[in-house]
């Protein structure tokens, strides 16, 4: 972790910074004098029998406690601002981050992961920022002051702490060396017990359906005691750092007393001054222990400060080119063409995922694809919106490459219907409107009547205000693959590409959209991902995948005369036709 | 395709864990302690070593610092070094012998803290294995995770820290007062006066950032939902153009959440210091009241020592107090939610069950069959079939007509509304529900596997199959040759739900665990539906012998799978259609005839 990633973060809390330590040394040395004038008090009040003298530096005492209140809290309101400050710079950060990434990026952390990096560590990071502004500074400068207080006292005493101060740190130091590795595995048990959990939790109906009860009860109560047995290990090495602090303070104090009682006997120290010197000692240690504390988290926030710095060093692969930027280009016409495009998901991998791929696609003209499951079919239309840039070949719409575009211009004036369709929580409208925020009404009856969506939204009590759950979990995946047609449809696009988007949906309902869009949408060039052949074969053009690359192209009639891939997948779904 | 697959992550339970305040308050924080308090006594042994060493720790701690009393007192203002070395040997003495106690309760804590939240664990986890469906339809799965992770952390701390800090800390403080009353019953007035003041004020601190906590979570589940939704919807997302519209929400959002967040780390921040600084002042009155006592009634040094020492540190037990009483609140909420799932009745069992007909005809009937998910909500109406041992019955329809919810009510999932099921003319809900289960295999529409390897995921079909006996079920569901081209063919370990498998390899994986287990009576769920049509005729052969002489239940969308089934019924909203062989329904040209056609337009 660099903390220059993190700096610019900071910027608007400048001054926090500067003002946080003032009021630190403020309340320090408030805080810190209190035994010193307790010891002037019994010295030179009490036995000199001055009672004014002892309300005076009393007064004194109270009066420092106060300001010592004042400096604390505006030290509080201070560090809350820059501490939580500083997590919301660095989520929106993130979160724009995120937002620039390309999907390999994406893939590259896992959703999840890059989740809890905006969540969970972000929070880390205020906790610690928060603990540090008020620790970090605050029990370093107690522990200096307390000593040269009590230097001053009485050099020969300080002894004492010479000796009990690193017996303290080393022991420190030694106890959290050993913990902190078995909390490293103890983290691991956790993530197992999850697991097994969260998988029976996915499994419920498969445990229940082959009666495996005992079978995963077992399982559980293997990685639950291995997470017990880690638990008790770690914790109980960490926690006896509480006794020991215990014993060195309790032991300092015997000495003191013994070696400061001898020097009161002789003369050499005043009483007070013994007193006082107590106090300092027992705030010496205290200091030394928070300081271990604040020590412990920094070096937890270390953790999650990496994950956060591997986010923001990331670059996003897939970027507006210079000449995207420079040049103004618009999308007119909508012609497609695939000129010997290769592409790999992953560079390493020796296979690619598209091989040698090229063919063209006339403006407003309809396009077919069809293939096996894994034949490459979603991910050569994905490379035309620029979702993933080729490997090697280039994809031109209206003749131009597709990253000579400007990014949103590209993906503005093409539509693409995902295999993995994705509602977000809100009303329906809402949700169609994503696809043009402007659209009047009319305009959103219309695409939803096209997309056979309005009969079913209507039906629901609230019609179009009706509200989704995350994921559009209240509605059935045919319902919600017309939604998503729907909203495709209201961006009016040049290209519409439609990726295995009707599998839900009943067979006449798909005829019904394939229909209306013919009808509809005649200035559209439309791309379509079937497994169907009644779905395709009233295409265009029809292609025919296999492992990444085409293996047929042409008319129904023609591929059914020559491909025999084509002819297969035809067999495979009509051999009953011809009986019937 | 996902490098970094990091599971949920939890905060660490035991000691590490700092403290949260949260706005959480038991409903019955007396019945969940008591329940809390019966998970412990099982280990009564450990737990009276463990109060037997915090009270002589506890007693240890006090008593060292009261000796600083007649240390001062009675030998070094009378200037008697024997007798200081002999009161400084007994100090030595007490101090380690309170370290050997402390000692000894931190770690006998943790042991009986976790074994109690291992139990706990146990439990929480049995019973969600005999758990009716209708709880997992109803319950979200973030939340009951959430009630093993977080619910059982705040416990954990709960048993790890609050119970036991709570005790010292009132031993702790009601010691001192008594010493501080033994040694001046004047001084300790000061006392008395400052820590119901610094209760109050405590009290007052943390029901504010009890309520700013609230709406900070508040805030924090918003954001981080919106983000969660984000990430994952980003393929929509960016192919909308969506990314600067999101940007600007996430703002608002995070806006919010800073306020309330500031505010709340403002109040919860203020606790220590301003205990610690009472603490202050109740030292300085006292050193005051203290010094003109010692001058006008011939006070004792030494005991003003003493006070002293106390003095200052009873800002420490208060603060304690009142935070671990507030983490206690916290941990009896986590509990109740704990034990509210573990009190959650499980599936009815039956009470002098039936022993399962032998040998198994595998005649199966639906009787009148009635049914809705909930009472006022029928799904199923009058499904009335009977299937012959051996015979081959389709299911098809619309989504949501009912297909799948008639295959989840085979093994026993959930209760009908009227109606009976029947397996060889003896009701299924007489009958050993395991016995029962044990009879059937189900290759559900929703494919999830476990982390463990492939060859064990397929295993779990029957746990007592040989290799070879697996190989030969992966070979017959054609799932051997893409098996084969894992890394480690069989041995290759499957993880995050078979997150690097495609859909279609995950169902033939299922379909190979289905074919393990050979049991009389399978049933297929849209087994199928992502595996592409020449791979399904590929496995079509090996279904059709897996159905061999057994009573068979499938569903599919497409209907070149099920056209040589015995039987088709065709559903449609919850109540059977049409019903009759393939060729029967299409001499019908009804709506089987139409949606068959539809097919090929």
């Amino acid at each position: 972790m660099k903390l220059s990633t993190f700096t610019p973060y900071t910027k608007s809390f400048r001054k926090a910074f500067l003002i946080i330590p003032f009021f630190v040394v403020i309340d320090v040395f408030c805080e810190i004098i209190q035994p010193r004038l307790m010891s002037v008090i019994v010295d030179d009040g009490i036995l000199h029998k001055d009672i004014n003298y002892i309300l005076k530096i009393g007064l004194a005492m109270i009066g420092l406690a106060i300001v010592a209140i004042v400096a604390n809290l505006c030290n509080i309101y201070y560090s809350a601002h820059a501490s939580v400050g500083f997590a919301t710079n660095l989520r929106t950060a993130l979160f724009r981050k995120i937002q620039s990434f390309a999907f390999a990026d994406t893939d590259y952390f896992s959703l999840a992961s890059l989740t809890t990096r905006l969540t969970n560590d972000t929070n880390m990071m205020q906790q610690v920022m928060m603990m540090c502004l008020r620790m970090l500074l605050r029990a370093p400068l107690m522990m200096v002051f307390a000593i040269i207080f009590a230097v001053s006292i009485n050099k020969d005493l300080s002894i004492v702490m010479a000796i009990a101060l690193p017996i303290l740190a080393l022991s420190i130091f030694i106890l959290l060396r050993k913990g902190l590795p078995f909390f490293i595995k103890m983290q691991q048990a956790v993530d197992r017990v999850n697991s097994v959990v969260q998988e029976n939790l996915l499994n419920v109906r498969v445990v229940k359906a082959f009666v495996r009860q005992d079978f995963e009860k077992k399982k559980f109560e293997k990685v639950n005691f291995d997470l017990m047995d880690l638990a008790t290990r770690a914790s109980s090495i960490v926690v006896l750092i509480m006794p020991v602090m215990q014993l060195v303070m309790g032991l300092s104090l015997v000495a003191v007393t013994w070696f400061g009682g001898q020097k009161v006997m002789t003369g050499t120290l005043a009483l007070g001054g013994l007193m006082s010197f107590l106090s300092y000692i027992t705030q010496i240690l205290i200091s030394l222990m928070l300081l271990s504390l604040t020590f412990m988290m920094i070096s937890r926030a270390i953790a999650s400060g990496d994950r956060i710095e591997e986010v923001l060093e990331k670059k996003a692969s897939l970027t507006n080119t210079e000449e995207g930027l420079k040049n103004k280009y618009a999308i007119t016409a909508g012609r497609i063409a695939f000129q010997q495009v290769t592409f790999r998901y992953n560079r390493q991998s020796e296979k690619p995922n598209l091989d040698n791929i090229s063919f063209e696609v006339k403006p407003a003209s309809i396009l077919a694809i069809i293939g096996g499951t894994g034949s490459g079919k979603s991910t050569l239309v994905q490379l035309i919106p620029r979702l993933y840039d080729v490997s090697k070949g280039s994809v031109l719409v209206d003749g131009i490459d597709v990253r000579n575009y400007k990014l949103q211009e590209l993906r503005s004036q093409i539509a693409i219907v995902l295999q993995q369709n994705q509602l977000f929580s809100g009303t329906i409208l809402e949700n169609l409107k994503w696809g043009n925020e402007q659209a009047t009404e009319e305009d959103i009856y219309t695409a939803a009547r096209i997309a056979c969506a309005d009969d079913f939204i209507r039906s629901f009590p609230n019609g179009y205000q009706t509200l989704l759950g995350q994921g559009g979990v209240n509605v059935s995946g045919g319902q919600k693959q017309r939604i998503c047609i729907a909203r495709a449809l209201l961006k009016k696009p040049k290209i519409l590409i439609m990726d295995d988007s009707t599998s839900a949906v009943d067979i006449n309902t798909d005829r019904k959209i394939r229909e209306g869009l013919k009808k509809h949408l005649q200035d559209t060039t439309l791309l379509i991902i079937a497994q169907r052949i009644s779905s395709v074969m009233h295409a265009d053009q029809i292609l025919v995948m296999e492992e990444g690359r085409i293996v047929g192209s042409g008319s129904h009639d023609v591929l059914l005369q020559t491909n025999t891939i084509y002819q297969e997948i035809y067999q495979s779904q009509h051999l009953q036709k011809e009986e019937v | 395709m996902s490098t970094s697959n990091k599971s949920i992550p939890v905060s660490l339970p035991g000691p590490g864990n700092s403290r949260r305040i949260k706005n959480e308050k038991p409903q019955q924080g007396f019945k969940a302690l008591w329940r809390l308090m019966r998970y412990l006594s099982s280990q009564r042994l450990m737990l009276l070593l463990i109060l037997i060493s915090l009270l002589l720790g506890t007693a240890g701690t006090l008593a060292g610092n009261y000796l600083l009393r007649p240390a001062i007192n009675n030998y070094v203002l009378k200037k008697d070094i024997v007798g200081l070395g002999h009161i400084a040997l007994v100090m030595i003495g007490i101090y380690i012998a309170t370290g050997i106690f402390n000692m000894l309760q931190y770690r006998l804590t943790i042991r009986v803290a976790q074994k109690t939240i291992s139990n706990l664990r146990n439990d929480l986890f049995d019973r969600m294995q005999y758990l009716p469906l209708q709880f997992y339809d109803t319950h979200q799965h973030g939340d009951l995770m959430s009630r093993f992770t977080n619910d059982m952390d705040t416990v954990s701390d709960a048993l790890n820290n609050s119970i036991t800090q709570l005790l010292i800390s009132s031993i702790t403080l009601l010691g001192t007062l008594a010493l501080m009353v033994y040694i001046s019953p004047i001084l300790s007035v000061i006392a008395l006066i400052m820590i119901p003041l610094m209760l109050y004020l405590a009290k007052l601190i943390i029901n504010k950032s009890k309520s700013f906590f609230a709406a900070n979570q508040a805030a924090l589940g918003n954001a981080n939902g919106y983000v969660e939704e984000m990430i994952s919807g980003q393929k929509v997302v960016k192919v909308f153009g969506h990314e600067n519209a999101a940007i600007e929400q996430f703002e608002k959002l995070n806006q919010v959440l800073r306020e309330k967040a500031t505010k709340a780390q403002f109040y919860s921040g203020m606790m220590m210091p301003l205990m610690a600084n009472m603490s202050t002042i109740n030292y300085a009155l006292t050193t005051i009241a203290g010094g003109i006592l010692v001058i006008t009634r011939g006070f004792d040094l030494g005991g003003l020592t003493a006070f002293l020492q106390y003095a200052r540190q009873f800002g420490r037990p208060v603060n304690e107090i009142s935070s671990q009483y507030n983490s206690l609140q916290a941990a009896l909420a986590g509990a109740e939610r704990i034990f509210a799932v573990i009190d959650t009745a499980p599936e009815s069992e039956t009470i002098d069950s039936l022993p399962i007909p032998t040998p198994l005809q595998g005649q199966v009937t639906l009787s009148h069959v009635n049914f809705g998910y909930v009472p006022q909500k029928q799904v199923l109406f009058d499904i009335d079939i009977d299937v012959k041992p051996g015979q081959k019955i389709a299911f098809v329809g619309e989504t949501g007509a009912g297909k799948s919810t008639i295959i989840n009510l085979l093994p026993r999932f959930y209760p009908l509304l009227s109606g009976d099921i029947l397996l060889d003319k003896t009701s299924i809900f007489k009958l050993d529900r395991n016995e029962l289960r044990k009879k059937l295999s189900i290759v559900f529409q929703d494919t999830h596997l476990f982390t463990d390897t492939v060859m064990e995921n397929i295993r779990y079909g029957r746990l007592n199959a040989t290799n070879e006996e697996v190989i030969a079920a992966a070979k017959l569901a054609a799932a051997d040759s893409f098996i084969m081209q894992l890394p480690l063919g069989y041995k290759t370990e499957l993880t995050n739900d078979g997150a690097n498998l495609s859909q279609g390899q995950r169902q033939l994986i299922n379909i190979a665990r289905a074919t393990v287990a050979d049991t009389p009576i399978l049933i297929l769920d849209e087994a199928t539906s992502s595996i592409d049509t020449r791979t399904e005729i590929a496995i079509q052969e090996g279904i059709d012998r897996l159905m061999q002489n057994k009573t068979s239940f499938v569903i599919a969308h497409r209907l070149s799978t099920i056209r040589n089934a015995d039987m088709i019924c065709l559903i449609e909203k919850g109540t059977i259609a049409e019903f009759g062989s393939h060729a029967e329904l299409l001499k019908q040209k009804g709506k089987y005839y139409r949606l068959y056609m539809g097919q090929f337009d």
